[in-house]
């Protein structure tokens, strides 16, 4: 509950026009794109600046009254879902682009500025900034530098990461920081800036941020590769990176995946191939056109069924649409949609799929793969009924497995989503549990009330491992 | 749950029993659809008011998080029903279908005072489902507006008394025909020259009433194209301006009026050149999908219909010309998200000779006129207006281009309110192509 006396000092900072408790508007702020997940908070509000936003968090901290940022909700880890109430925050009045720096190549946004529409000015000025979440036209720079989004881009140029120079942050007691800026080279004390992305609002809020830029590439070719098998696919993979090329991006799709896609964007996939590689290049107009051309016989040699270059800009743009929709494509087939994030090294590939598809038969249940396959981050997605909690049960049980072989395959529980509240009871699985004891230790030094975020990162209680028999 | 009041009880329980669960969670919550949502994004990106929002309140209504309370209410009926939201979701969630289920129950509960319940029950069971008195009601206007009634009436601001945009509103309708051509009305028209398409044509209540001279252009365009038309004598208004109010069983009602009074005419096509009817026609289908009796009758009826665009476009217009302008076109949501009518009518606007046709920014993006959303939600239409007017503006066009009663109208409003009398008309698509036909011809 948040008393009178805190929602009178609220409204005095805020105005009572950007502090909302009717209960829609709790309900509207209840859920985000995680299934399954959904609490109600207190209040919401809107700080209009890092001012308002110190003042909030100030009497948070004193009343103890938890806090959830939240960017647009789009994160599949039950990251703003607020399990404890309190209040979410959210920055819809702090949206703005500070500057962009032509000298420096560095952009300074505001939290609540939705990505695409950065990504678009600073393309508007020939400069590039190459973190491309699928979710860009919706998620928020707040948003993706707190889980540390990826995108189709990562292969080639990282994650959002890579890409983050500089912040100012509300400290959960209030105090407003700086750390990093706009220099290429800064060592002076901890890096803070990199501690803060992927921190998934547990340590602060972010209020600013200072991001590189490069210049945009001139040129960009797009292509398909249809194969019969999963293993030919995963062959070309590990083939293109061991000719010394990097492509842009290295996507993947398994066979019911594209249906579906094609099924949404009717762009002319062909339904009945065992897997698709949409790969593209970027850069000069010789290199692309030479990367291109190897990376076809590449294919080829790889026992592709077809390669298919895009003629024209918007044939590109269609084939990489239709691969952003992928998830949201998937979401026809069943009332009930959940997308795990497992990643390993791209040598398994081919390896990791082929063994999601044993453990989906074995546990009787639907799971479909696509993903980042230049990076190795896949995304198994299983399309089920949260009704029926006999198959859920089967569903968890199959996710379970599938984050015990990445492991075991030197992968990671999550590559871009985040742990949120959905990866944590397996957080020690892959940090060991000293590895969580030293997290929760800087946790607590910075927001000993814990009021950032709570219940998120950290588990009540972690998963026993299981042990998958071979 | 505590409610607050009977009502909220009883109309919770009749959501949980009336909607479409399945469909609910269908809605995977990725957001796609907020930048594709009017509401969202004038309301300063609130998310209640967003599609995903709105499912997710109709969603803990039906779970028993939420009671369906007046905010509720409120916020449905803040929902233009634009349906903009469903070409954008890649889940494929008929949104649309859920806002009619909702309202519909809501409706079924409303206690109105006594004059909207006199209000609603002329309009929705005196006025749109009889033709006669449709003809009689426009036929007052055409009294008021041919005795010169209208023009006192303005001159001495009388009209002034109105609340809100009627007055405007009252300034921007169209000249009505009068009475005795309102009479007869063909019923049998033949192609031109030989016969390319034989098809149908659906005279709606408004259209072959207030807006008689659209549907006898419609005629004539379809007759030079050699299409052969028939007009079923006892069809109705489709229903439509039912259905988005939440009257679903007057909708049925008139859709199988209208299944009877085409079904056994052998043709091609039903033409519709209001996109706000042909999208209610294209979904009978779906609307008496649970009335054995009905459902195969009504899929067949659904299939037959296209937009008259549509069909100019397939079998090809004689030559049209203009004098040189700049032309833009504003889509009708429903043609175009729910018909997927888009490029037929640029393509048409396009072939005519001497225009030069220039996109407008969010050309898609609803004018807020949405039934009569414009008189209920009058500040967030206008609202939605003026920005759609910025964009009509920076086209510099001098005519802007409609293929719905509902647009034209608010396009007629969003040219006064912006002060564009002198330098930009509001046509609807078919008076336009009649016209480049003439042209030609003269
Ligand atoms: C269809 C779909 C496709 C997706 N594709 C990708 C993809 O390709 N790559 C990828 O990495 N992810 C992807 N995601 C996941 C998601 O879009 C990203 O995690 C995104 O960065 C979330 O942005 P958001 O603005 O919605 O943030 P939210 O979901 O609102 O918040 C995410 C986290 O950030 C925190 N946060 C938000 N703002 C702040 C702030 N100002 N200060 C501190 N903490 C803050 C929140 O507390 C939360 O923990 C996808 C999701 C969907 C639904
Ligand atoms: S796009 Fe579709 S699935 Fe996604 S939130 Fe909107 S309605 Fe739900
Ligand atoms: S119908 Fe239109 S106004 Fe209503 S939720 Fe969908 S996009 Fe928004």
């Amino acid at each position: 509950m948040i008393s009178q006396d805190a929602k009178k000092r609220f409204q005095a900072i805020v105005g009572e026009e950007n502090y909302l408790d009717s209960k829609q508007s709790l309900v509207a702020y209840s859920y985000d794109a995680t299934p399954n997940y959904q609490a109600l908070p207190h209040a919401v509000m809107k700080p209009r600046n890092t001012q308002d936003l110190s003042k909030i968090v100030k009497i948070c901290n004193e009343f103890k009254i938890p806090i959830v940022p939240r960017g647009n909700g789009t994160n599949l880890c039950a990251g703003t879902c607020p399990l404890e109430g309190g209040i979410v925050l959210i920055f819809t009045h702090m949206n703005k682009i500070l500057e962009i720096d032509e000298e420096n190549l560095t952009v300074t946004v505001q939290p609540g500025l939705i990505t695409l529409d950065m990504i678009n000015a600073v393309e508007a000025k020939g400069l590039f900034y190459p973190p491309d979440p699928s979710s860009m036209k919706i998620s928020t720079m707040g948003g993706n530098i707190s889980e540390g989004s990826g995108g189709l881009r990562g292969l080639k140029y990282g994650v959002t990461r890579d890409y983050v120079i500089g912040l100012e942050i509300v400290l959960p007691n209030g105090d407003v920081i700086r750390t990093g800026g706009k220099l290429a080279k800064d060592v002076a004390g901890y890096d803070f800036t990199r501690l803060m992305v992927g921190a998934e609002g547990t340590l602060g809020v972010v209020t600013e941020a200072t991001l590189k830029l490069i210049p945009k590439p001139e040129t960009k070719k797009t292509m398909l590769a249809l194969y019969d098998s999963l293993e030919a696919a995963g062959r070309t993979v590990s083939k293109i990176i061991a000719n010394k090329i990097i492509p842009t991006t290295l996507e993947f799709l398994d066979q019911p995946t594209i249906r579906v896609v094609e099924d949404f964007a009717k762009i002319g996939l062909p339904t009945d191939v065992g897997a698709v590689l949409l790969i593209e290049q970027d850069g000069p107009l010789e290199v692309v056109e030479r990367d291109i051309k190897r990376i076809a016989e590449i294919c080829e040699e790889e026992q592709a069924l077809s390669v298919q270059i895009a003629q024209t800009d918007e044939e590109g743009a269609a084939l990489t649409a239709a691969r952003r929709s992928a998830l949201s494509a998937l979401a026809r087939l069943k009332p009930t949609t959940i997308l795990e994030d497992a990643t390993v090294p791209r040598s398994k590939i081919a390896e990791m799929v082929r063994e999601i598809e044993v453990i989906a038969k074995r546990n009787n249940v639907q799971i479909c793969t696509f993903g980042h396959a230049g990076d190795g981050n896949l995304h198994p997605t299983c399309m089920t009924d949260a009704r029926d909690k006999e198959e859920m049960h089967r569903v968890e049980i199959a996710f379970e497995e599938i984050f015990e072989k990445a492991l075991q395959l030197g992968g990671t529980i999550t590559g871009e989503h985040g742990v949120g509240v959905m990866k944590s009871p397996y957080l020690a699985w892959k940090l060991g549990e000293e590895g969580v004891a030293a997290m929760k230790t800087l946790k607590m030094a910075f927001d000993p009330n814990n009021i950032m975020n709570p219940g998120k990162m950290f588990a009540k209680e972690s998963r026993r491992r299981l042990v998958v028999n071979k | 749950m505590s409610f607050t009041s009977e009502r909220e009880q009883e109309l919770a329980t009749d959501m949980k029993k009336g909607m479409d669960y399945d469909e609910l969670m269908n809605c995977m919550r990725c957001g796609f659809c907020l930048p594709a949502c009017p509401t969202y994004r004038e309301s300063g990106q609130n998310e209640a008011a967003s599609p995903r929002g709105r499912i997710a309140l109709m969603k803990a209504v039906v779970d028993g998080i939420m009671e369906p309370d007046e905010d509720f209410e409120k916020q449905l009926s803040l929902c233009l029903g634009c349906r903009a939201c469903e070409p954008a979701c890649p889940s494929g969630v008929k949104y649309g279908h859920l806002l009619e289920e909702a309202r519909d129950i809501i409706q079924k509960k409303k206690k109105h005072n006594f004059p909207v319940r006199l209000l609603r029950s002329i309009v929705f069971n005196e006025l749109f489902p009889k033709p006669n008195r449709m003809r009689a009601v426009s036929s007052l206007l055409w009294f008021y507006q041919s005795t010169g009634i209208q023009k006192i009436a303005q001159a001495t601001h009388l009209t002034k008394i109105a609340p809100g945009n009627l007055s405007v509103m009252e300034r921007v309708l169209p000249k009505v025909p009068s009475p005795s051509r309102m009479k007869n009305r063909p019923t049998h028209i033949a192609a031109e020259g030989t016969v390319k398409k034989r098809v149908a044509f659906f005279s709606g209540c408004l259209m072959d009433t207030m807006f008689m001279e659209t549907n006898d252009a419609t005629f004539y365009i379809l007759k030079k194209s050699n299409c052969e038309i028939i007009i079923p004598k006892n069809q109705n208004c489709c229903g439509a301006l039912h259905a988005h109010s939440g009257e679903k069983d007057g909708t049925k009602k008139l859709a199988k009026e209208n299944i009877l009074a085409f079904e056994n005419e052998k043709v091609e096509y039903i033409v519709s050149n209001a996109g706000g009817c042909g999208a209610l026609l294209v979904e009978y289908g779906h609307l008496l999908k649970d009335e054995p009796e009905w459902a195969e009758r009504a899929k067949a009826f659904s299939a037959k219909v296209k937009d008259i665009s549509e069909i100019l476009y397939e079998v090809g217009m004689p030559k049209l010309v203009l004098d040189p302008q700049i032309i833009t076109y504003q889509d009708s949501c429903h043609l175009r998200n729910v018909m997927g009518t888009f490029m037929a009518p640029r393509k048409l606007i396009q072939s005519i000779e001497g225009v030069t046709f220039k996109e407008m920014h969010d050309a898609d993006r609803c004018c807020g006129s949405a039934g009569v959303y414009n008189i209920i939600e009058e500040e967030m239409s206008m609202q939605i207006l003026d920005e759609k007017m910025k964009d009509a503006k920076a086209t510099k066009a001098r005519t802007l281009v409609t293929a719905n009663p509902g647009c034209l109208l608010q396009m007629k409003l969003g040219i006064e309110r912006a002060g564009l009398q002198k330098d930009v008309r509001a046509v609807h698509i078919v008076d336009l192509l009649a016209e480049a036909l003439k042209n030609a011809e003269a």
